[in-house]
């Protein structure tokens, strides 16, 4: 008996992993959600119009019969009852359970700011939180976003495309902080400005104003703008209310060991309510990405299905886009502290940016931004840890490749493959 | 700087409803007859750097492109032609030697193109070579005055000799003049096909060691890459003493030829111009000549034929005759049509005689004196055929040696441009770029083909003729009659005259 | 199975590149359309790297575990369970360059000439032989094992 609480990359990833070992054992899905399994990363691209809800489908729609899981959609998990081995559901009922993943993701963070029930407020995270926007996003509105990360941009992007006016308020002096270095953060900014979008940087939201209805918004430095819609994308934090009044061993997000296994035994978290290890950091942290979320929910799927499987960790990456202009990250972006170099090649006019961060000549982060071909060969040296001594000057290269990497080591990686563990 | 005379001798046409501008000309074209222009997106030729070689024309995916004559003209003059003039021009602008490669390419008689084969009609079977046994071998070496069996038994043993499949051989061609590449096929389609290959002057390259018994080791008058080892991993050793494209000079690798892998195997400093005197310094008579043949089979211990290499020049029934006496097991002539990587214009076209003649009159000579079976005669010189190899087999060669066929057979498109070391087709040229051009299982498969068919043209002609071997054919010169030759030329031929 | 390349006998012709992009086109028998009946070249799925005298075709290797289809955000990229090829779903793809940020071997391309889509090697789905392969004409490009491809992370 399986059961996965959360319909995302993690669960899916389970229920596909469960499925190469064992192809019968039930699986039951919980989720809180009422939607077939759908990918997050596109509700900016729903709103935007670019998809339709039926191609937001992760899985096609039979996925889940098919691999023969039974689903509870629409009905949340409330806790867990370690002792009896069973999850109960809000509405009392209880599923019981001899391995359990606990795949709840993140839930958008939202500061303790003034106003924020009001109508015209939005979180930016669910097909819900979406659907509500699209219905208010109308031509010629006025929307504020609060938070330049990659959902804020996202938003942003998303309600420019639908001819609003948009300002984007962050608190940090650059967009996209927690992946871009000043000058990455600099072109970006001066694109999505030239698309229309205001940035208010170094400030954020106090208080929103309004009646029922919001108006707009006090900031930090004093000023007041008027707005139709405001946007809270802060960030997220792992979901783990289900893990609490339990045993479960939770810091910020649930604790894991490398099987993905929680301080219960037979209990298993994967993804964005779950801290993995970050191999470029060395430490466990949340690691909220859907590459990430995959991966961990594979491995703690085989784990549960009785196949020993180990997570080899993952670290930072992100793929964005915003107006046609392509943003790869990995890694560490911008070290600080001793023993790192850092190699950078910027043409600003021409929107090009590519930095490679080296610490014991080994890669540990990039950003490439415009020309970002191939840049899964930088990440595949961050994975492998590979020296990178005598072929370093071809990483700046933007054609970079695997015709700058020496003879033997290309051989090996293209005829035995990469080795990175993952 | 004052005005260059050259005009383009090639035009490149494109044919620009099909060219897609892939740039595959571009890339392959080493001579840069092909641009990219990034502004106008699209390629373009410049006419005057193209030497026609075709390696455009066969790879363009849509058939875009061809190449002919370009079509300036001067006032037509039988005396002065476009080819004197330009080669004028060139010799005022430069003052130098004129250079080309491969063999002479002027319109003298094909001897070959006048001798017709015999078949077998009423009075004796012709054999079909599909349901009848048919024997090619060949062994080259030294035959004994007279054999003794003794209990079923050869009292003595035989002479060392190669045994060939059919009597076709590789000719020299050295590690150097031609690509690595080129010289792993022809090594491989030799293995394959049950015949040999030779070194040239440049050495056995380490790689083909494995292949040393498929190899006639050549030593020349530079000794490149001579040593115990390489003799020693021959089937046979070769001393070069001229070749029919330059007779009477010596050889000259640039060094800019000389790579790595060309300098240990000719065992000369990288990028020294490798220089072949043009005689061997100890060599300036038969007895000396003597004493190198001997030397060589001291050296390997008598279990090696050694062969001597010589271009037809004028005396060449005389010189062989002193080779034959002077100790070799074969004697290799190469006529005037020969090929080569490099030679100058001039001699390759007007020194030396035409095989046919030079083997003609060898076998004769031999014979009068009574000393053919001491050698086995190998030709060579533009054998382009099979026919052409059952005629020279007729006229009494033992074998033929075939270079630019072999060549061809692995893409040569005969532009005769290999002295520039940008041979397009991976042949001629030691530029990495280029030599990975020419993929040796490729080669080799289409080297060992064409010795394939010419093994089953070869049954076919000798069955139509009533011979069931090829043994039979040697030196039977009934077999062949002339056609619009003289008097005097069938005399030499030692053949009658069509219809005689 | 997958497309390997023997870099000592490759030319550098792109010949490769060509016939890919021919027959992913709408006119696949066609090279002169294919190229003249869309305003700008067809995408090519195999890739050319040189660095004279080193150059090679490059291609998806279909890894086994193939780290393009766990990433996917939207599901597009799959392993086919009968071929063992990776493919990518065009009309599910929506260009968010996921795969290139994490494919190793840097063998997905950005396809931008209509929607954006993410460009890669199908193995010519269906054929007996991939273009690339059927027109090197020097044979080096070679098919090798019809089971699993490389692990690739």
């Amino acid at each position: 008996m399986y059961v996965i609480i959360g319909n995302s990359a993690a669960a899916v990833g389970a229920v596909e992993a469960i499925r190469r070992v064992d192809d019968r054992g039930p699986i039951t899905l919980i989720a809180a959600e009422p939607y077939h399994t759908y990918s997050r990363p596109l509700i900016s691209y729903y709103l935007a119009g670019k998809v339709t809800e039926e191609q937001m489908a992760y899985r096609p729609r039979d996925f889940y019969i098919q691999n023969g899981v039974k689903t509870l959609l629409g009905r949340k998990a409330e806790a867990v009852d370690t002792r009896a081995r069973r999850v109960v559901l809000a509405d009392g009922e209880g599923v019981a359970y001899q391995k359990l993943l606990i795949a709840t993701g993140g839930r958008p963070f939202v500061p303790p700011v003034q106003g924020l029930d009001k109508a015209g407020v939005f979180t930016f995270t669910t097909m819900d939180d979406v659907k509500a926007m699209a219905k208010e996003a109308t031509p010629g509105a006025r929307a504020v976003v609060i938070g330049a990360g990659l959902i804020g941009l996202k938003a942003a992007e998303a309600l420019i495309r639908k001819g609003l006016q948009v300002t984007v308020v962050e608190l940090a002096n650059r967009v996209l902080s927690a992946i871009l270095d000043q000058e990455g953060a600099a072109i970006v900014q001066a694109h999505l400005e030239k698309q229309g979008i205001c940035f208010l940087l170094n400030n954020t939201v106090t208080q929103v104003t309004g009646e029922e209805r919001i108006k707009g918004v006090l900031l930090q430095d004093g000023q007041e703008l008027a707005c139709d819609l405001l946007v809270v994308a802060i960030g997220v934090v792992p979901n783990t209310a289900v893990a609490t009044g339990t045993g479960i061993r939770v810091n910020r997000g649930i604790l894991v060991d490398d099987t993905l296994c929680t301080s219960e035994a037979d209990i298993y978290a994967a993804g964005d309510v779950s801290e993995g290890y970050d191999m470029v950091h060395g430490t466990w942290r949340v690691l909220p990405l859907l590459p990430n979320a995959y991966r961990q929910g594979e491995v703690a799927g085989l784990n549960m299905a009785g196949q020993v499987a180990k997570f080899a960790g993952g670290f930072a990456m992100n793929a964005i886009g915003l107006f046609g202009l392509p943003i790869l990250t990995a890694g560490l972006a911008w070290p600080e502290g001793e023993g790192y170099r850092v190699l950078v090649r910027a043409d600003e006019e021409r929107q090009n940016y590519r930095k490679v961060v080296l610490k014991d000549d080994r890669v540990v982060g990039f950003i490439l931004i415009n020309q970002v071909d191939r840049a899964g060969i930088l990440t595949s040296l961050i994975a492998a840890k590979t020296d990178v001594c005598g072929f370093e000057e071809g990483l700046l290269e933007p054609g970079f490749g695997y015709v700058h990497i020496p003879v033997e080591l290309r051989h090996q990686r293209l005829l035995q493959g990469v080795g990175t563990g993952w | 700087m004052s005005l260059s005379m050259a005009t383009p001798a090639f035009l490149i046409e494109r044919n620009l409803d099909r060219c897609i501008h892939c740039q595959v000309c571009v890339r392959q074209c080493a001579n840069e007859a092909h641009g990219y222009d990034h502004e106008e997106q699209r390629v373009y030729s410049d006419d005057m750097r193209c030497v026609n070689c075709h390696r455009c024309v066969v790879l363009c995916p849509t058939r875009a492109l061809s190449v002919r004559q370009f079509p300036l003209e001067f006032r037509a003059n039988a005396n002065w032609t476009a080819e004197v003039i330009h080669n004028i021009y060139l010799q005022a602008a430069t003052g130098g030697i004129l250079l080309t490669g491969m063999g002479n390419d002027r319109p003298y008689p094909i001897y070959w193109d006048h001798m017709l084969i015999n078949a077998s009609q009423v009075t004796n079977p012709s054999i079909d070579p599909l349901r009848e046994p048919m024997e090619l071998k060949t062994f080259l070496g030294r035959k004994p005055e007279k054999i003794v069996i003794e209990n079923g038994r050869l009292k003595e043993a035989l002479p060392p000799q190669l045994e060939l499949e059919l009597p076709v051989m590789f000719s020299a061609m050295s590690f150097g003049s031609i690509s690595l590449n080129a010289m792993k096929s022809l090594a491989l389609a030799a293995e394959a096909e049950g015949t040999y290959y030779n070194t040239g002057e440049g050495g056995l390259h380490k790689d083909l060691y494995p292949l040393g018994h498929r190899t006639i080791v050549q030593v020349a008058s530079g000794r490149f890459g001579v040593h115990p080892d390489y003799l020693a991993a021959g089937a046979a050793i070769e001393i070069k003493i001229g070749q029919g494209a330059k007779p009477g000079i010596g050889g000259h690798l640039p060094g800019e030829k000389v790579g790595r892998e060309v300098s240990e195997t000719r065992m000369i400093p990288e990028g020294t111009d490798a220089l072949s005197p043009a005689p061997h310094h100890d060599i300036y008579s038969i007895e000396d000549l003597r004493q190198l043949i001997y030397s060589l089979k001291e050296a390997t211990n008598y279990s090696k034929p050694v062969s001597v290499k010589i271009a037809a020049v004028h005396n060449v029934a005389a010189i062989a005759s002193g080779i034959a006496r002077a100790g070799a097991d074969i004697i290799a002539i190469d006529g005037y049509r020969g090929g080569t990587g490099a030679t100058p214009l001039r001699t390759r076209d007007h020194v030396g005689i035409p095989i046919e003649f030079a083997l003609a009159a060898v076998d004769s000579r031999l014979r009068d004196e009574g000393i053919r079976n001491q050698v086995s005669l190998v030709v060579a010189g533009s054998i382009r055929h099979s026919a052409d190899i059952v005629k020279a087999v007729a006229l009494g060669a033992d074998a033929v040696y075939i270079g630019s066929a072999a060549l061809i057979a692995l893409g040569c498109h005969m532009c005769q441009k290999c002295y520039t070391g940008k041979c397009n087709w991976g042949i001629a040229t030691q530029d990495p770029n280029l030599t990975k051009r020419l993929n040796p299982e490729i080669g080799a498969k289409r080297a060992a083909n064409l010795l394939k068919a010419w093994k089953h043209e070869i049954k076919e002609m000798l069955g139509g003729m009533g011979i069931n071997a090829l043994e039979s054919l040697r030196g039977n010169r009934l077999m062949l009659r002339g056609i619009g030759l003289t008097d005097r030329e069938l005399n030499i031929l030692g053949i009658k005259a069509a219809g005689e | 199975m997958r497309v390997t390349a023997r870099e000592e006998y490759c030319a550098g012709c792109r010949l490769c590149e060509v016939y890919c992009a021919v027959s992913h086109s709408p006119y696949p028998a066609d090279p002169v359309k294919a190229f003249r009946k869309s305003p700008h070249p067809p995408i090519s799925r195999v890739l050319v790297e040189e660095q004279r005298p080193v150059s090679f075709a490059l291609q998806c290797r279909h890894c086994t575990e193939a780290i393009c289809v766990k990433a996917c955000i939207t599901g597009a990229m799959y392993r086919d369970p009968v071929t063992g090829a990776v493919r990518n779903q065009e009309e599910r793809c929506v260009g968010c360059w996921t795969c290139i940020l994490v494919c190793p071997f840097g063998a997905i391309r950005r396809d931008e000439q209509g929607k954006k889509v993410a460009a890669k090697c199908d193995l010519c789905a269906g054929a007996v032989e991939p273009a690339c392969v059927k027109h090197c004409p020097n044979g080096a490009l070679v098919v090798e094992g019809k089971g699993g491809g490389l692990k690739c992370m």
